[in-house]
């Protein structure tokens, strides 16, 4: 019975160890990087659309779809007119609406943003795959001047429950704007979320009400001073907000309902999706994406100019080797099919040490890169887009050992029979 | 088409007005009138180096094509068959031994003896049992069994050549060349090499081109013819 061919090959691998093992090695790193950048691509953009999750429609003033979900998800910008109360509440009893989020923004404390809201907040938003929020420590806060703080706030500024914080008016900006007479008390942290929540202060709606009692158009009111213990006295019952949360009883109304917002007379108003907006906007920051992209197609192309470097300059220690078997009667085509063999066994065993190897990695670090940057990256083995990365490394190699492979059998037929080296 | 074995009742060698230069020289190396091995024979052919040994069993192995003349080796016209044909040829029909003992070392001795197996169905068919051929073949060259597993880069000198001659001799290729085989081994062992190699040629009817420049060995041949007298290429360099 006739051997096959690539028992020799791996018989001459296994002779040549250390510079196959390097070989390999930088096969499956470009494999693991190929891999890794592509994963933490696709993952950095679902965990961006799943910046806000659970929640049917963003409504704000009218202004450009983008522009609401910057401010009232993001934090960035500011909102160019409010909403006024009674038709936010009028929104939530709507009979297609579930629940209601209000959000006031325009304060902030030592550069993070101040967000009113209600308690419903911690109910209802969520982040992800739908996680909702959780407290770290404490719990939500039930006074006017109690306040619950992001992740980030917390870790930034060391806050615990119970510290005394100060709040200010804008983006903090002028210390003339501090509203230092009602001081507030942290009672809750939340767990990191790896969203802009990690980066908010939250407090009632009627906190934001009620320091600025003595305020007007952006300035105290002069020689009015309402001390926080009488604020009690007033009536602390929202009169604006800039934007509101919706969750809505069936998702399959959620145009309807967007379409009778935004077609309803009186006040213009907004309501858009934040799934379909966050896609717009990632089309924005998707740039970074495809320069991802090139990075791995670079890493490849080191990886297998490695492989073809390793091939070629094994060439002439196998010189004599291949005029041996030339002389034994192999043919030109078993030489090419010899070296071929190897360099696809080569890429065959990168592409499963890289996927091992990126499996590993990314079990070992998706907690912290989950805690810490809020990107989800769930370790799996290859799924078929990736298979066909894979492919696609494996057929490359094919392709570059045809340099290798092409020399070989030149020196096979100039070498004839004097294989006395 | 000659599974059955090449037709022997022609020459094993046969040449004429054979011409060989390497390309980018300005004269050939190889020019001979006519030379003729016949089908059994065991010929010894010696020559200084520099006469063109190794490129007249380049061309009769057919891994050098000749620029002029006709060559028929085991009854093929050599010139006649295409570069896969010819290696096909080789594999099927030749078995060479080198000067240098041109083992595979990270294979076994047993694979190396194995190898043309490898690449001619012909020879595996012929051998039979491919590991049963292996081991008789050793056994008649004085090989221990338990050497055949070791790698080729173990074995003294002297079993690596007679490894070498197993190689050739397996499947019975009907035309052996041996280029140099003793000049590695002392006097005494070349005489017993020599006896193996002799004695296995007969026993498959092989015909023997026997190449060296020790004419102490030539008592043992056949027939013994000087290179440099047929080569005319070689008689213009001296």
């Amino acid at each position: 019975m006739r051997l096959p061919l690539w028992h020799l090959t791996l018989a001459s691998v296994r002779n040549r160890g250390l510079a196959t093992v390097l070989t390999l090695v930088a096969i499956a790193l470009s494999v693991t990087l190929l891999l890794g950048v592509e994963r933490l691509r696709n993952d950095a953009r679902s965990s961006f659309a799943n910046t806000l999750s659970g929640t049917d429609l963003i409504v704000g003033a009218r202004s450009g779809a983008v522009q609401l979900l910057l401010y009232s998800v993001f934090h960035i910008g500011d909102a160019t007119h409010d909403v006024s109360w009674s038709r936010i509440d009028a929104l939530r009893t709507h009979k297609d609406v579930a629940w209601l989020v209000p959000l006031s923004l325009g304060d902030s404390h030592r550069g993070f943003r101040v967000v009113g809201t209600t308690a419903d907040f911690f109910a209802h938003v969520q982040t992800g795959n739908r996680q909702p929020l959780r407290f770290a420590a404490g719990q939500a806060f039930e006074g006017v001047f109690d306040a619950v703080i992001g992740a980030e706030v917390a870790a930034r500024l060391g806050y615990a429950p119970g510290a005394k914080i100060v709040l200010s008016h804008g983006a903090g900006e002028f210390a003339a704007a501090e509203h230092a007479d009602k001081p507030f008390t942290v009672t809750g942290v939340l767990a990191r979320t790896g969203t802009p929540v990690d980066r908010s202060v939250l407090v009632g709606l009627a906190a934001i009400e009620a320091i600025h009692l003595d305020w007007q158009g952006g300035s105290r009111i002069p020689g009015v001073e309402i001390p926080a213990q009488f604020v009690g006295k007033f009536d602390l019952s929202p009169k604006r907000v800039t934007a509101a949360l919706v969750g809505l009883e069936r998702r399959a109304t959620v145009f309807r309902v967007q379409r009778e917002i935004n077609t309803s007379d009186g006040e213009p108003l907004l309501a858009i999706l934040p799934g379909v907006t966050l896609d717009e906007l990632w089309r924005v920051v998707g740039v970074v994406e495809r320069v991802l992209l090139a990075v791995s197609a670079f890493v490849v192309a080191v990886g297998l100019a490695g492989l073809v470097a390793t091939l070629v300059s094994s060439l002439s220690a196998r010189r004599r080797e291949l005029a041996i078997l030339r002389a034994l009667g192999a043919g030109p085509g078993d030489v090419f099919v010899l070296l071929m063999t190897e360099s696809v066994l080569l890429a065959v065993a990168g592409c499963v040490l890289g996927v091992v190897g990126l499996w590993a990695l990314s079990a070992g670090i998706a907690p912290w890169l989950m805690a810490e940057h809020g990107v989800q990256l769930v370790p799996r083995f290859v799924d078929q887009s990736e298979l066909v990365w894979l492919a696609g490394v494996v057929v490359a190699a094919l392709l570059a050992s045809v340099i290798p492979a092409w020399r070989a059998y030149r020196y096979s037929l100039a070498d004839g029979m004097t294989v006395r080296l | 088409m000659d599974a059955a074995g090449a037709p022997l009742s022609d020459a094993a060698v046969a040449l004429r007005g054979l011409r060989f230069g390497w390309p980018g020289a300005d004269r050939p190396c190889l020019d001979m009138a006519g030379f003729t091995l016949s089908a059994g024979e065991r010929l010894f052919l010696h020559g200084p180096s520099g006469s063109g040994k190794t490129t007249l069993l380049s061309l009769i192995g057919g891994v050098l094509r000749a620029d002029a003349g006709a060559l028929r080796v085991l009854g093929h016209d050599l010139s006649a068959l295409s570069g896969p044909r010819r290696d096909r040829f080789r594999a099927d029909h030749i078995g060479f031994i080198f000067q240098q003992f041109n083992l595979i070392p990270y294979l076994s001795a047993a694979d190396n003896i194995a190898l043309p197996c490898r690449f001619s169905p012909l020879r595996a068919q012929r051998a039979g049992d491919v590991a049963a051929a292996v081991a008789r073949l050793a056994g008649h060259l004085d090989l221990p069994a338990d050497l055949l597993a070791r790698p080729a880069a173990e074995l003294s000198v002297g079993q690596q050549q007679r490894v070498a001659a197993a190689r050739a001799l397996i499947g019975g290729p009907a035309l052996v060349i041996a280029d140099e085989p003793t000049s590695a081994l002392d006097a005494a062992r070349q005489q017993v090499f020599l006896d193996l190699l002799l004695n296995e040629c007969a026993a498959v009817g092989a015909s023997l081109l026997f190449v060296s420049h020790d004419l102490r060995l030539a008592g043992r041949f056949d027939r013994s013819v000087a290179l440099g007298e047929i080569n005319a290429a070689a008689e213009a360099l001296a």
